[in-house]
């Protein structure tokens, strides 16, 4: 059963990415297990302006485990003690009356402190800009059963598009590695007919800006497939490696 | 303008897109270049027609207050999309999926917008087929279908539960191909605070840059408002923490009219409310009703002894059950429309017969597990029973679900015409932010729908009608004393707002509204409630603005500020809410006048009342709203009352 529980939290607070930053610890009584994290941070907020402090800056925004914004590197972990959640579906009832919890931004070179635990993380999408799609106009578009494709592909299809670009596996890298982010939309295209045809330049596109982003690369220790909050498996690293080889070969 | 043109063409339903396609006007290539639109917002409506007004070849500039245009709210939709492609061979049809949402929505919907929206279904599901959405195929290859609340066909497109997911990444990377290429220029992490009007005409928008706090200008030929719904009034909701009202209402502040305000719709499969620490509301997909069965005990004392943790779900024997949906609707069933469902459980809980706080039912699935097996159970719902059990941390596959109805999407919006242009010239709004398409009850499975056509197939079509007169007009300068203006009317108001140094933080002021809204203009209203409501909001409205606090800066990343900035708007979104329901003495979707209902307690509507839609314009600060009536002319099909049971 959910009780309340009394707890400390301990907060990276850093004013922007050109300031220090440092930990700041705070109490908090009276937290429903029953709540959510972000819920617990919300109740702390809270008190914080009451007692005339900024509050802690954060990302967030469906509460629902699928946008991709909330983050926090809590207790070593990227979204938590759990495993195949965001920090949005982590509930306090994962902690003990007294513990102290430590909550952290992302800890990467290529997601930036914007303000507290809030990162820049618009990398991800300059990667997708570069390639990451299939190019087809709006419009133009011929029967969707003209292009049959097995139950099986297109639910490997669905596993690798289910990433939801929050950046657990940056942040869960010894390396600050996007392969996995990367490899996961390469993986969904690689898979289905449509856009083959620009494959190569897909997978090269997108690799060479991940690479002039600043991130590292895949040393396979598996980090990322651990604390990707959708399961999102390393196969799909195999999978664009083998797809660039590939590319790199036609050239 | 009292006026209202809603520009809908002559002649039979089936013709009249074509027929205005075939008569618009067009601009050339070279004079796109010349046009610059502003879309704001990044949805499945804002970020398919940034994309789509790219690849034609205008030059658009689009906004969204998240970090990325992936986080929209269009995101979190999961159980799918229509469309009427009939691949099931189960008698679908563009009329029957017109006639369908026509009747979903209560009649207080337009034919022609409708039947327009049916007609466009299929092209969606080919342009999301090729731009590589992953949706779920058949062992075959051929594209899977389910069916969804208030349809008795199987014309539901969906990929597991993340349909939305999967739809807004396609027209996300739609528009990342145009970023890509530089016909987009983005902005995250950029909120639209006000609209800017030359002659008569929306030429520009003030952000707030959301990092920097500072307020920046920008020019076009055309705005659309693409900026979703306004059900985080009710603070809890099912909407994302940081969808609001505030784009729509700045432009209604600005002459825009406001259609159908009071219209927002319950959804029946909520995780229930756990307790007063509680943020938002997470919704179940509506999917689950499929195989799911909803129930709560026949006997009021089981139903005691549940709530009092003395007995479990599973201790109650098969006959001692009332699956009600079934018993009351059996042509439907456990798939009667969002609000039938709804008020369904609301009536249980009511009369005592509610579980878990009392105000919840059951979504069982031990007889679909039984007789599919759990692996189908888990391929067809897995992620939710997943998510089920870390809110809640019951297992669903071994006991039931408890649900309870929530705010989550709202029907009302801005006024729009035929041609999705609101009441003021060059002001267009789309997908959730305008009111058009789905009357009273947005049926499962249709706001997607909506979203891509209008971003996707309407939109790109129709504005060209209106810019093909605005080639001659050069860019417009920032620095014109229209936008100077403008910007000084919001910093006065930001600072108005930090010089209060109240008591009350901004979330504990919203949920004193929320409780408002929800008690007063939820699923059941009355008369007086509503009456009362009003006197409330007027309360709270005078609290807010002279007891808020918000800490830090005006010109710098406040969080604070961004929500006190919303709720000034909610506050105000509440109020003409609660007016337009006052108006509508009537029930009609998931809109109940408790006066108002059958001897059966069905919802009872005034057709030879109120079809109309209600089109408030704002007249000033604390001046009551005018309310003018666009007429719902039926032309094509007989309204009836809506009839589930048979």
């Amino acid at each position: 059963m959910d009780k309340n529980i009394n707890i400390k939290v301990r907060v990276w607070r850093q004013r922007s990415a050109k300031d220090k930053g440092r930990f700041v610890t705070y109490d908090l009584a009276n937290i429903s297990q029953g709540s959510s994290f972000l819920e617990m941070l919300d109740i702390l907020n809270n008190q914080l302006i009451h007692e005339g402090e900024e509050p802690i800056v954060f990302d967030h925004d469906c509460r629902e485990g699928i946008c991709g914004m909330c983050s926090l590197y809590i207790d070593g972990h990227p979204h938590g003690p759990d495993n195949l959640i965001t920090t949005c579906q982590l509930h306090m009832r994962k902690f003990n009356d007294g513990d102290t919890i430590t909550i952290e931004p992302w800890r990467s070179a290529g997601f930036p402190v914007i303000r507290d635990l809030m990162v820049d993380r618009t990398s991800f999408d300059k990667i997708q800009q570069a390639g990451g799609f299939v190019s087809v106009n709006t419009g133009s578009a011929i029967d969707g059963n003209a292009i049959p494709i097995s139950h099986d592909t297109a639910e490997l299809a669905i596993d690798a598009a289910s990433c939801i670009g929050c950046g657990a596996c940056v942040a869960a890298c010894k390396n600050g590695s996007a392969m996995l982010f990367v490899s996961a939309k390469v993986s969904q295209f690689a898979l289905l007919p449509q856009g083959r045809t620009e494959a190569a330049r897909r997978v090269k596109r997108m690799v060479a800006k991940m690479d002039e982003l600043g991130f590292g690369n895949c040393t396979n220790t598996r980090a990322c497939e651990v604390e990707c909050p959708k399961g999102v498996s390393i196969s799909n690293i195999a999978r664009m490696n083998r797809e660039f080889i590939k590319a790199k070969n036609k050239d | 303008m009292s006026q209202l043109d809603a520009k809908i063409p002559q002649g039979p339903l089936e013709s009249k897109w074509s027929k205005y396609k075939a008569n618009q006007k067009l601009v050339n290539p070279a004079n796109k270049r010349r046009l610059d639109v502003i879309v704001v917002g990044t949805g499945l409506a804002g970020s398919s027609a940034a994309a789509s007004l790219a690849e034609m070849g205008f030059h658009v500039y689009n906004f969204c207050i998240q970090d990325s245009p992936r986080r929209a709210h269009s995101i979190a939709a999961q159980g799918g999309i229509n469309a009427a492609k009939n691949y099931q061979n189960d008698g679908d049809s563009v009329y029957r999926l017109f006639y369908d949402t026509i009747k979903g929505g209560d009649y207080r919907a337009r034919e022609a917008n409708v039947y327009r929206l049916a007609e466009v279904s299929n092209s969606i599901i080919d342009q999301c087929v090729a731009q590589g959405v992953p949706f779920a195929r058949e062992y075959g290859g051929t594209l899977a279908n389910r069916s969804f609340g208030g349809a008795q066909v199987s014309r539901t497109f969906y990929s597991r539960g993340i349909t939305g997911q999967q739809l807004l990444l396609g027209a996300y990377s739609a528009l990342s191909r145009q970023v890509g290429l530089g016909k987009v220029e983005l902005f995250t992490r950029h909120e639209m605070v006000e609209l800017v009007m030359i002659d008569g005409r929306a030429r520009g928008i003030i952000v707030r840059d959301l990092v920097s706090g500072k307020l920046k200008r920008f020019s076009a030929h055309a705005v659309v408002i693409a900026s979703g719904g306004y059900g985080n009034t009710f603070f809890l909701s099912s909407n994302a923490m940081e969808c609001n009202g505030s784009a729509a209402w700045q432009c209604y502040k600005k002459g825009a009219y406001f259609g159908n305000p009071c219209m927002a719709q319950i959804h029946p499969t909520c995780i229930p409310q756990h307790g007063d620490q509680q943020s938002k509301l997470t919704l179940m997909s509506e999917s689950l009703r499929n195989d799911g069965r909803i129930w709560v005990p026949k006997k009021i004392e089981d139903a005691e002894a549940i709530r009092a943790g003395k007995l479990r779900p599973t201790q109650i024997k098969e006959e001692d059950r009332d699956y009600y949906l079934e018993r009351r609707y059996p042509a439907f069933g456990n798939l009667v429309p969002r609000d039938v469902a709804s008020r369904a459980a609301k009536e249980r809980c009511d009369a005592g017969y509610g579980v878990g706080t009392g105000q919840a039912v059951y979504l069982d699935f031990a007889e679909p597990i039984q007789r599919l097996g759990k692996d189908v159970v888990t391929e067809r719902y897995g992620n939710l029973f997943q998510m089920y059990e870390k809110i809640t941390a019951d297992n669903p596959y071994e006991t039931p679900m408890m649900i309870f109805p929530a705010i989550h999407y709202t029907m009302g919006g801005l006024w729009v015409d035929y041609e999705l242009m609101t009441t003021i010239p060059g002001l267009f709004a789309i997908g959730e932010a305008n009111f058009s398409d789905h009357g009273a009850n947005r049926l499962g499975a249709s706001a997607l729908m909506q979203g891509l056509a209008d971003g996707y197939f309407i939109l790109p079509y129709t504005i060209q009608n209106y810019l093909s007169d605005q080639i001659q007009v050069p860019r417009f300068s920032t620095d014109l004393p229209e936008f100077a203006a403008a910007e000084k009317e919001v910093m006065d108001k930001i600072n108005k707002l930090m010089n209060i140094k109240g008591k009350q933080t901004v979330d504990e002021i919203h949920k004193k509204l929320g409780q408002i809204m929800w008690e007063y203009v939820g699923m059941g209203r009355d008369e007086a409630g509503l009456k009362k409501a009003i006197e409330l909001l007027a309360d709270i409205k005078k609290e807010f603005w002279t007891d808020v606090r918000i800490p830090g800066q005006a010109i710098d990343l406040n969080i604070e500020l961004e929500k006190a900035l919303r709720l000034a708007d909610f506050i105000e979104i509440g109020e003409l809410m609660a007016h337009d329901a006052l108006d509508r003495a009537e029930s009609c979707g998931g809109h109940f006048r408790l006066e108002h209902q059958t001897p059966e307690g069905e919802a009872l509507r005034h057709d030879d009342l109120f079809a109309y839609v209600s089109c408030w314009a704002y007249q000033g600060e604390n001046k009551a709203p005018v309310m003018y009536k666009e007429p719902l002319d039926y032309e094509f099909i007989e309204r009836t009352q809506r009839n589930y049971k048979s």
